[in-house]
């Protein structure tokens, strides 16, 4: 047997990461509090050189390396440049308002690039350990920034929570998969599919190990009945934080339910199918249907991301191309949402006061109509109405459901986002029918403002032009499988 | 007939790019330029509307005008539009009617002037692009698209209740289209990979599906005709919106429902449209009488309008299950006449409201001997509501009575007792408005119609009068395109 060296391409933007979690780290001792931009734009460059390697050593096709432990593959690339522009959007929009709360430490820039990493190696991962550890190292990040806010009752609250459930989410994971293991006598996730494939394996142990494995997606994912967590995080966590929990690390939950489900058991989607239905049907229902008598507007958008994760597992019921790619599609237009809503919310805010209630949008059209219209945009776009891109999104799911046969849940889901629709549409209610309870004006500093109305204007834009966004997540599918 | 011009796009475009330079012009201090540029833009945009009709050729049933790209090949979208002679004389309408809504709404809209007017001309453009689309997934967007600027229009410059209105005029409609959405991306699903509509007129469809397809579809178009029992957002919404909100709800978007049937429901399920027409017939009979008598018994003039126009509409739905010539071609000419009617009508309640706040009937009385135009004007329209010979809302009527004839004669006694009903509530309210005695200081005071307001009563007037005495022009464009989809209708698609 020939020892060949490992070829260290495919991981270059990792160990760039790695390198400049470290850089940041120490530049940040140095700088200290008075100087902490350097930090943030050190953070900023650490992104965007991650961003050009990822880009530079693109190739279509997947690269194994590590003796199978990492894989880089068309879908891996797209999700990890996804995942960059979103953490760098994160910062800028989170900027002021860290600084105002006095938590612009620099631990937030290492957690925010560790847990970053963490995504980057999940995305990656082609081995169940490989995904355990960038799940871990996320996850370990996420919980101690939730937890930054040290002086908050309710944020250190919520990270508890969120550690206690996540952590039993973890073991879930690692159950199902030792049982996967037990069953398949492998962790290398493609050794396992073809286990699997062959049928000398015993389905009763690979069913058991499916089970705890859904559930353990399920909680990371933030689908009912797993979602207990999601609202008192979404709601305890500074809104920064929660912004950056809320958006890139679904990307990577996307992925990660891409390598397990689909690439290691795909071969038993027959088992998975109909747990994924009953999961989509509940996070429909509650979401949408509790989302509605939330007075509190991050709990009323954590329970409009539990429907929203029910629509993106809709598409994997399918179990085809065609339904992964509508997920690919729906997953990225979520994010986007979300990061201008989130950012509508922090505008909202400023130094002494948090834009926590939903009538705090009260008047907004009065009080800058331009900020107002931005968030129609992103809100008639969340119900899914064209021409904004969350119909598209609503849309490719759905025909992939249709597609697969599954006519009746199609029909349940467009219920469902009918009455989700109510609560957005209360928010525009809000913004141009109400009265303002304040005169305050918006402070926003240059930077946010462009990237806010980039961003709101992107989701119209991808709405009337959706081939290329849907052209790109065909091609990441089409060519990792 | 295909013009290399891009003339389906042009109008539809038209005014929504107007439409956003209104909106850009900002805040009310700018509210005079923001006025003259959304009345350019829709004159503007009813002047490309006309070779529509003048390059119209009425011998031929297929599309017209066509315009076809691809828009997003991964669900096989294209930008697919064009006209016949169902969708032609629609789209004229709904142009004709933003330049009425803009002037409306000139010195009555103070604040928020140019997102208002911004608002209308958009859903102008959206509403062409309803009419003229041949792709499922793009009609679906006009269709949808449509529903964000009446919201906002009911939203914020409604009445009282007006975000009660709003929100449920909007959730009401939404949930038919999303139904609807399911039984386009069936239909992509059985056609192999089609948004096409003419491609789903011509595939065949088992029998459970069809039902299940129109129903999809039933939901859609009923809430927006609307058909007794999901008519109730009309009358809130019409109670609540501000008069040019009225205006085009009436005339142009209960259209969109109507257009749906011919479009959708007719051609692409004739199985399940012939099984299910009885129960069609009745449920638009019962629109008629019953609805009719519930706009005898209202006191609000906005409400008695909006109940009559649920009323009308019932003459729509009757005339296109009748799978008649008559019927079908009666229920068109019954769609335009009440565009024009019902938006009159909105237009005379809005000129009282203007001056006395007040859209009580009892609030009213002898309004005639201070304002004697205005109450000749109101007088035609209210005779034209009633169904007078001579006027346009005789002849729809007629057409679909002489249709409802052939089919059945109970039919046809029941539509025919709106003559009397639709008289006695409109004849009703107007004797109380117009006639007997001053009843209030502030009818003393009120001013006669204003130069700007006659001139859009009038050209109503005229429309009313010409499409009542000389039909034809109407009738011959869509002629053939009717005895067309009647002749597919027809034909088995099992």
């Amino acid at each position: 047997m020939n020892f060949l060296p490992a070829d260290f391409t495919p991981v270059y933007s990792e160990i760039f990461m790695l390198i400049m979690v470290c850089v940041v780290m120490l530049t940040d001792l140095a700088a200290g509090e008075k100087r902490r931009y350097i930090t943030y734009v050190l953070t900023q460059t650490a992104l965007l050189g991650c961003a050009v390697i990822t880009f530079v050593t693109f190739s279509a096709e997947a690269t194994h390396q590590f003796s199978g432990l990492f894989v880089d593959d068309a879908m891996a690339d797209i999700l990890k440049i996804m995942v960059y522009v979103t953490v760098s959007a994160v910062l800028i929009y989170s900027y002021t308002y860290l600084k105002e709360r006095g938590i612009l430490t620099g631990e937030l820039f290492c957690l925010v690039l560790f847990a970053t990493l963490g995504m980057m190696v999940m995305i990656s991962a082609s081995h169940f350990l490989t995904l355990y550890i960038g799940l871990e190292l996320l996850s370990l990040s996420l919980y101690a920034l939730v937890a930054l806010q040290r002086n908050s009752i309710v944020a250190t609250e919520a990270a508890m929570k969120f550690f206690v459930l996540g952590a039993l989410a973890s073991g879930f994971l690692l159950y199902g998969m030792s049982m996967v293991y037990g069953a398949t006598g492998s962790l290398h996730i493609a050794q396992v599919s073809e286990v699997i494939q062959s049928g000398v394996s015993n389905h009763e142990v690979l069913v058991i190990g499916l089970v705890f494995i859904v559930a353990g997606i399920s909680f990371k994912l933030s689908a009912a009945p797993f979602h207990m967590w999601a609202p008192d995080v979404y709601e305890g966590a500074p809104t920064a934080i929660t912004l950056f929990i809320g958006s890139a690390p679904k990307l990577a939950a996307f992925a990660f339910v891409m390598r397990l489900l689909i690439e290691g058991l795909g071969e038993m989607s027959a088992d998975w199918q109909g747990m994924l239905v009953i999961l989509a049907v509940m996070s429909m229902a509650i979401g949408n249907v509790v989302a509605i008598a939330q007075t509190n507007i991050k709990r009323m958008l954590a329970y409009s991301t539990i429907s929203h994760m029910g629509f993106l597992i809709l598409g994997f019921i399918s179990a085809d191309w065609n339904g992964y790619s509508s997920s690919l599609f729906y997953v990225i237009t979520y994010v986007l949402m979300t990061l201008g809503i989130f950012a509508m919310i922090m505008i909202l805010s400023r130094s002494g006061f948090e834009a926590e209630n939903i009538s705090d949008f009260k008047g907004l059209a009065k009080r800058n109509p331009w900020y107002a219209l931005m968030t129609m945009l992103l809100m008639f776009s969340l119900a899914g109405i064209p021409p904004m891109v969350g119909f598209y999104a609503k849309f490719a799911v759905l025909q992939a459901v249709v597609n697969a046969g599954y006519v009746w849940l199609a029909v349940v889901a467009v219920v469902f986002s009918l009455i989700g629709a109510f609560y957005y549409l209360r928010i525009v209610k809000f913004m141009y029918f109400d009265a303002p309870e304040t005169k305050e004006p918006l402070t926003v500093k240059p930077d946010v403002k462009v990237l806010v109305s980039a961003n709101s204007l992107a989701v119209l834009a991808l709405g009337v032009f959706p081939q290329s966004l849907m052209g790109l997540s065909l091609y990441a599918i089409q060519n990792t499988m | 007939m295909s013009v290399g011009f891009p003339l389906l796009s042009l109008i539809i475009w038209l005014p929504i790019l107007f439409g956003i330079a209104v909106f850009s012009t900002g805040g009310d201090h700018n509210a005079q330029p923001a006025r003259w540029i959304a009345l350019i833009g829709s004159i503007l945009g009813f002047l490309v509307a006309i070779p529509l009709y003048t390059e119209f050729d009425p011998t031929t049933s297929v599309m017209q005008f066509t315009e076809n790209r691809v828009w997003f090949e991964r669900f096989n979208v294209n930008y697919h539009l064009g006209v016949d002679g169902i969708s032609m004389p629609l789209i004229l309408l709904n142009c004709f009617t933003t330049p009425l809504v803009v002037i409306a709404g000139w010195q009555v809209i103070q604040q928020r002037v140019s997102q208002y007017l911004g608002a209308f001309l958009m859903m102008s453009g959206i509403v062409n692009g309803v009419f003229a689309s041949l792709d499922a997934v793009l009609f679906y967007v006009f269709w949808e698209a449509s529903l964000i600027p009446m919201f906002l229009i009911i939203g914020i410059w409604g009445g009282p209740n007006r975000v009660y209105a709003a929100i449920k005029f909007f959730l009401y409609t939404l949930l038919g289209s999303l139904l609807m959405l399911i039984a386009f991306i069936y239909l992509y699903r059985s056609s192999g990979g089609s948004f096409s509509i003419a491609d789903y007129h011509q595939l065949s469809i088992p029998f459970t599906a069809q039902i299940l397809i129109f129903i999809a579809f039933l939901l859609a178009f009923a809430v927006k005709v609307p058909m007794w029992p999901v008519h109730t957002w009309l009358p809130d919404a019409h109670v609540e919106a501000p008069t040019g909100g009225s205006v085009v709800l009436a005339a142009i978007m209960l259209k969109l429902g109507g257009y749906g049937f011919l479009r959708f429901s007719l051609p692409i399920v004739p199985d399940a449209s012939h099984y299910l027409a009885e129960m069609m017939i009745v449920l638009s009979l019962i629109a008629v009488v019953y609805i009719g008598l519930v706009a005898l018994m209202q006191a609000d003039m906005k409400k008695l309008i909006a109940y009559s126009s649920v009323a009308h509409m019932g003459f729509v739905t009757l005339g296109f299950f009748l799978f008649n010539a008559y019927g079908v071609e009666g229920a068109m000419v019954q769609m335009i006449s009440h565009g024009f009617i019902s938006g009159a009508m909105f237009l005379c309640v809005g000129v009282l409201y203007d001056r006395l706040h007040s859209r009580q009937i009892a609030d009213y009385g002898g309004v005639v001997n201070k304002m004697p135009f205005f109450a000749a004007f109101f007088m035609l329209f209210a005779m034209a509501n009633a169904g007078l010979p001579g006027t346009s809302g005789f002849v729809g009527e007629f057409m679909v009575i002489m249709g409802s004839v052939q089919v059945n004669f109970w039919y046809a006694f029941l539509a025919a007792t709106t003559l009397i009903f639709g008289a006695a509530y409109t004849l009703w309210m107007y004797k109380r408005v117009i006639f007997g005695a001053v009843a209030s200081p502030a009818v003393e005071g009120l001013q006669d119609i204003s130069n700007r307001e006659f001139i859009l009563l009038a050209v109503l007037a005229l429309a009313v009068l010409w499409l009542g005495i000389y039909p034809f022009p109407l009738t011959d464009v869509m002629h053939v395109s009717v005895d067309n989809l009647l002749e597919h209708v027809s034909n088995s698609k099992l």
